[in-house]
């Protein structure tokens, strides 16, 4: 039973940051159709900076998805919106630490997906708005 | 369906083991040298030998274009051909013009949609279930949007199976057509074909079986059922893929249009005009899938010679075993009919931690995949189904005639370890 690691287990069990947010600069949330796994996320931005200040998520699904989020809302605070854009399949691989097959990375990128979403449609917003 | 005494059980392991070695498949390892526990039969059977061999036969010695070549290798193959729609009607008690060869029971479901709805009209209805598949359910909604036609609803009584009680209701004298599954890909459930059957002649309906799940797994006469169409799938009942069956009566199939046109199909015709060859052909346009139709044949008669009888006598005896095993648990939970008489080989279920939360189904097959037992995970292409269950989806274990009660307690320990790994 490699691939879940005791961490995946008790990030499915425990969730971190598993909340809305109400001052949330953004709110977005998406499924994965295969699967029915459906995750919505809030992010707090610091404008000034372009910083990510906080994260947090609900949802449900495998525990592949719903850790890996989890994981994520320790990761990516701090992060600027640049950085948090440049994140790559690797580095989600890297960040559930078990090897995944092509149907099951699906899930872990789940939440990436989503937060990676609602950045770039800030970053629109920005553009349309002449900033 | 008590041709074999209880007795026979010991004789049934050894007829089971006997079976395995016709499936070439059991003897290669899967993953890091495992055994294969094959139990996902409700999406595809393996294949025994038998039908692999009647497919290279076909290709070695006889491949040729059936019903065109004045010579010897189209004759030959010609009437291996038709030889297999008689087989596969002797399964079902049709006659071989009654046989329509498809490519599975999606396309005989679209067929029927698409014939009929030459026929409708703003207020006609069409009765479903709750319990569809996809395929029974996605044809129909385009063709009443299409038409004007309505779509209504059989719905699922308390012991998990079609309400007759509804189905008196729903079906009405401006029903055209009444399709149902005979058994749930996911509850499992053997629906009563045999009184929806009648309310829906009573009514002047047709009446169509979605035979998917329950002609490779139990015995069917069209005679006692008395459908108008019968629709399953080869690749879910040991022949290979691409290859399956639309029964229809032989008077109903006089009155409906071809759904594709052009070779084999036709009399004669003019550059005006054409008219239509006999049945089963005028529905089999074009070269059809020869080699998949006699290894069909070949499939349908390995089945024939087991019996069908013993084919649900074996499915029966391995699925009351499984669902007495996890009812021994406390944190299974199992899906469908209580009635074991009125449940084919299909547990679908969900697992729970100590806590009570859900070990989500695809994790579950994962980890069982890594044991290298294959069960399906998901809604089952049942959507609307599996939302009512209230459950974002579930576990499915289906069994098929080669499957032992030693795969069923392998199964059943390391589900338990997966329980306790997330307890
Ligand atoms: C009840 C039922 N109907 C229809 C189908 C469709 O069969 P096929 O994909 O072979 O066309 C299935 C297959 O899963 C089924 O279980």
């Amino acid at each position: 039973m490699d691939i879940y690691r005791e961490n995946i287990i008790e990030h499915y069990k425990n969730p971190l940051n598993h909340h809305p947010m109400e001052d949330a600069t953004l709110v977005d949330e998406d499924l994965n159709p295969l699967c029915g796994d459906r995750i919505k996320i809030w992010v707090k931005l610091d404008g000034s900076t372009e910083t990510v200040e906080s994260m947090t998520f609900q949802g449900n699904g495998c525990a592949i998805s719903q850790a890996t989020t989890s994981m994520l809302t320790e990761v990516v605070p701090g992060m600027s919106i640049d950085e948090v854009e440049s994140i790559s399949q690797e580095d989600i691989r890297e960040l559930v630490g078990v090897s995944l097959s092509p149907v099951r990375l699906k899930c872990a990128l789940l939440g990436i997906k989503v937060v990676q979403a609602a950045l770039l449609k800030y970053r629109a917003n920005q553009i349309k708005n002449g900033e | 369906m008590n041709i074999i005494s209880d007795d026979d059980a010991m004789n049934q392991q050894i007829l089971v083991e006997k079976i395995r070695e016709d499936f070439p498949i059991f003897k290669q390892k899967v993953r890091n040298n495992l055994d294969l526990v094959y139990l996902d039969n409700a999406a595809t059977t393996q294949k025994p030998r038998q039908v692999i061999e009647s497919l290279t036969d076909y290709y070695t010695h006889w491949n040729s274009n059936v019903h065109r070549g004045i010579h010897y290798l189209s004759e030959v193959a010609s009437d291996m051909y038709e030889k297999a729609h008689q087989d596969v009607g002797k399964l079902i008690g049709a006659s071989m013009e009654e046989i329509i060869f498809t490519k599975n029971t999606t396309e005989g479901l679209n067929l029927v949609a698409r014939g009929l709805e030459q026929k409708l009209k703003p207020g006609d209805e069409i009765v479903l279930s709750r319990m569809e598949h996809h395929s029974n359910l996605v044809p129909f909604q385009i063709i009443a949007k299409r038409t004007g036609a309505k779509l209504k609803f059989i719905e699922t009584s308390n012991s998990q199976l079609l309400d007759i009680h509804s189905a008196e209701k729903v079906i009405t004298d401006n029903t055209k057509l009444v399709s149902v599954p005979h058994m749930s890909n996911v509850l499992g459930s053997i629906n009563p074909m045999e009184q929806i059957s009648e309310i829906a002649h009573e009514h002047n309906s047709l009446f169509m079986i979605d035979g998917a799940q329950s002609v490779p797994h139990i015995p069917i006469n069209v005679k006692t059922l008395n459908p108008d169409f019968l629709a399953f799938s080869g690749h879910k009942m040991l022949a290979p893929m691409g290859i399956g069956t639309l029964y229809g009566k032989a008077s109903v199939l006089e009155e409906f249009e071809p759904l594709l046109y052009g070779g084999d199909m036709i009399r004669s015709v003019s550059y005006e005009s054409a008219t239509w060859n006999d049945l089963p052909w005028k529905f089999e346009a074009g070269t059809p899938n020869v080699g998949g139709g006699i290894a069909f044949g070949t499939a349908v008669n390995y089945l024939l010679d087991l019996d069908m009888h013993r084919v649900r006598r074996i499915e029966h005896d391995l699925t009351n075993y499984l669902i007495k095993r996890m009812k021994e648990t406390d944190y299974v939970k199992i899906f469908g009919p209580e009635d074991i008489n009125h449940r084919g080989g299909v547990v679908s279920f969900n697992i729970f931690n100590k806590d009570g939360m859900l070990i989500h189904p695809h994790d579950v097959s994962t980890l069982l995949d890594e044991k290298g037992i294959a069960i399906r995970a998901g809604h089952h292409c049942a959507q609307p189904l599996i939302e009512s269950l209230h459950t974002p989806a579930t576990n499915r274990i289906s069994f098929y005639i080669y499957n032992t009660f030693q795969e069923i307690d392998y199964t059943l320990e390391v589900l338990e370890n997966i329980h306790t790994m997330f307890s």
